[in-house]
């Protein structure tokens, strides 16, 4: 069953990430593929990650679904104008990908090439339209295509906010989003189930699919790391200490994350698991967490 | 206002290797106030060169180097002094240095950088910063620039990067979309936050072909050089 029709039909759908790697090994990708096809519905193929340049997501999502997995291309805005955009997002629909996320993207100064130009010539909002546009059958201008694709288009959204400002700006951009035409949402990774079911409240007119985002934690140090890096994520005390007194921390990484996505489940769609590189540790999750 | 900052004196020094002498120009406009190119400056700069062997035969600031009948007409006396010269040392912005090298038959050296202020031109005193990008925005964002404002130049909203209210580009720059979310709470406008606004015309971003032809540019477009 394909993710659209899972979400569609209302039931609890699981995706992931592959990420692309840096070189043209493309050995562990398709390991990933193989290993992951038949345990989730499908697979976010990150594009550019972090502003660290890569093997394509496109050609990425391509062999990935040449080993049976199901892609969610993703399209950073950071890198492209809106011709190689579109361009780009016909060439998918030929190779055969039907599910995209429209994301703007880091600063090229996050990644390992500061020095690049940073493109945003359109923004999550305004690629949603372009895709929408493309869908209908005509470029951003209004030019007639000929043969169009019928992408399932789904967008980005960060749950844990620590300003006011923020967190309000995030919420009326998600509305442009879905007026935009995303079908879907996809979260930055959540910790407190808590804080979750409050976000989810605050969109429940929205009425679209969202699958929440979780990450397991490898070590106390990656919790400290991401609470102090990286925007949106709030990884609890409890947890960390968690995490420090484990002997075993795979074990309790994994244990942690199932445990989450238990408490989720029942206040969402679906779930979005990051492994960030324990990939082979997601079917276990999946498994502990009772999907 | 156009800003410069001088650039390293071994940037400068290598640009004038293999020659032995340099007449030095500096700029009485912006280059002045930036503390780049002033009388100061060039003071300082021949003294540099002059320790590191050169022979300077000669200086001169003019008002304004972007303006290239004011360096014709202000290098009028001095034509024996650049003529002695390898190569001139334009201490100004990239514009003063381009006018220089299309008004004097001479190697111009740049020695300063041309910091992007984000737009502004002319008289310009506050943070208040233009793109100058034909299809303004600023009804929608409570008088604040989104082009300059945000790091993305976002027409959408803010991206998912902000920490603690700063941009993820640095602790120390205001996330430019939360400035515009708290004014235009203030003015009670939040509603403008749902506008669909249509992504840039980057055609109308740059200089049409018009305001390149006008009678001022055709002035300035004289063939004649001096020295
Ligand atoms: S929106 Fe455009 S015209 Fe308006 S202030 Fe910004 S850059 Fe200038
Ligand atoms: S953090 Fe704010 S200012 Fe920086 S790019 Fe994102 S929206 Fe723009």
């Amino acid at each position: 069953m394909s993710l659209k029709s899972k979400l569609e039909s209302g039931k609890f759908a699981i995706t992931c990430e592959v990420g692309p790697l840096k070189g043209t090994d493309i050995t562990e990708v398709e390991e990933n593929a193989t290993l992951l096809r038949d345990k989730v519905d499908a697979a976010n193929i990150t594009d550019q990650q972090s502003s660290v340049m890569r093997l394509g997501s496109l050609i990425t999502a391509y062999i990935v679904l040449q080993k049976g997995l199901e892609p969610i291309y993703q399209c950073v805005c950071r890198d492209r104008n809106r011709i190689a955009l579109q361009s780009d997002l016909l060439s998918a629909w030929v190779l055969g990908i039907k599910n995209v996320l429209s994301i703007t993207g880091d600063l090229p100064q996050l990644g390992d090439h500061p020095e690049a130009k940073p493109v945003y010539d359109l923004d999550s909002v305004t690629l949603l339209r372009a895709i929408k546009g493309l869908n209908d059958g005509h470029d951003m201008n209004g030019n007639e295509l000929r043969g169009k694709p019928d992408f399932y288009a789904g967008a980005v959204v960060k749950v844990d906010s620590d300003t006011d400002a923020s967190m309000e700006l995030q919420i009326a951009k998600l509305e442009k989003k879905v007026a935009a035409g995303a079908k879907f949402i996809q979260t930055q990774a959540v910790y407190s189930a808590d804080s979750f079911a409050r976000f989810m409240k605050r969109i429940e007119k929205l009425n679209v699919p969202v699958l929440a985002g979780v990450i397991p934690l490898k070590s106390a140090g990656m919790a400290k790391y991401m609470n102090r890096s990286v925007s949106g994520v709030m990884v609890p005390d409890d947890l960390i200490q968690k995490m420090t007194d484990a002997e075993d921390k795979k074990a309790t990484g994994i244990k942690l994350c199932a445990d989450l996505i238990k408490q989720l489940k029942p206040l969402c769609q679906g779930v979005h698991i990051m492994a960030i590189g324990w990939e082979k540790n997601v079917p276990q999750i999946i498994q502990e967490a009772g999907l | 206002m156009i800003l410069s900052e001088q650039k390293p004196l071994e940037d400068i020094l290598g640009y004038l290797e293999g020659e032995k002498t340099v007449f030095i120009l500096g700029c009485n406009g912006c280059a002045q106030s930036s503390g780049s190119g002033g009388p100061v400056q060039v003071e300082e700069m021949k003294k540099k060169l002059e320790e590191a062997g050169f022979t300077v035969t000669g200086t001169k600031v003019i008002d304004f180097l972007c303006e290239k009948a004011l360096v014709k007409s202000g290098l009028r006396g001095k034509i024996d002094q650049v003529a002695a010269a390898d190569s001139i040392l334009v201490m100004t912005c990239g514009i003063g240095v381009q006018a220089v090298a299309a008004s004097v038959n001479k190697v111009c050296h740049p020695a300063c950088n041309t910091i992007n202020l984000g737009g502004s031109r002319g008289e310009w005193q506050g943070s208040e910063r233009c793109n100058e990008c034909g299809q303004c925005l600023l009804d929608y964002t409570g008088g604040i620039c989104p082009l300059t404002a945000c790091t993305k130049s976002l027409v959408s909203g803010a991206c998912g990067g902000a920490s603690e209210g700063k941009c993820e580009i640095s602790p120390d720059h205001d996330c430019g979309w939360e400035l515009i979310y708290n004014r235009l709470k203030a003015k009670n406008q939040l509603d403008k936050l749902s506008a669909l606004i249509d992504a840039l015309d980057h055609n109308k971003l740059m200089a049409r072909p018009e305001m390149l032809d006008t009678s001022r540019y055709a002035l300035e477009q004289s063939d004649q050089e001096v020295g």
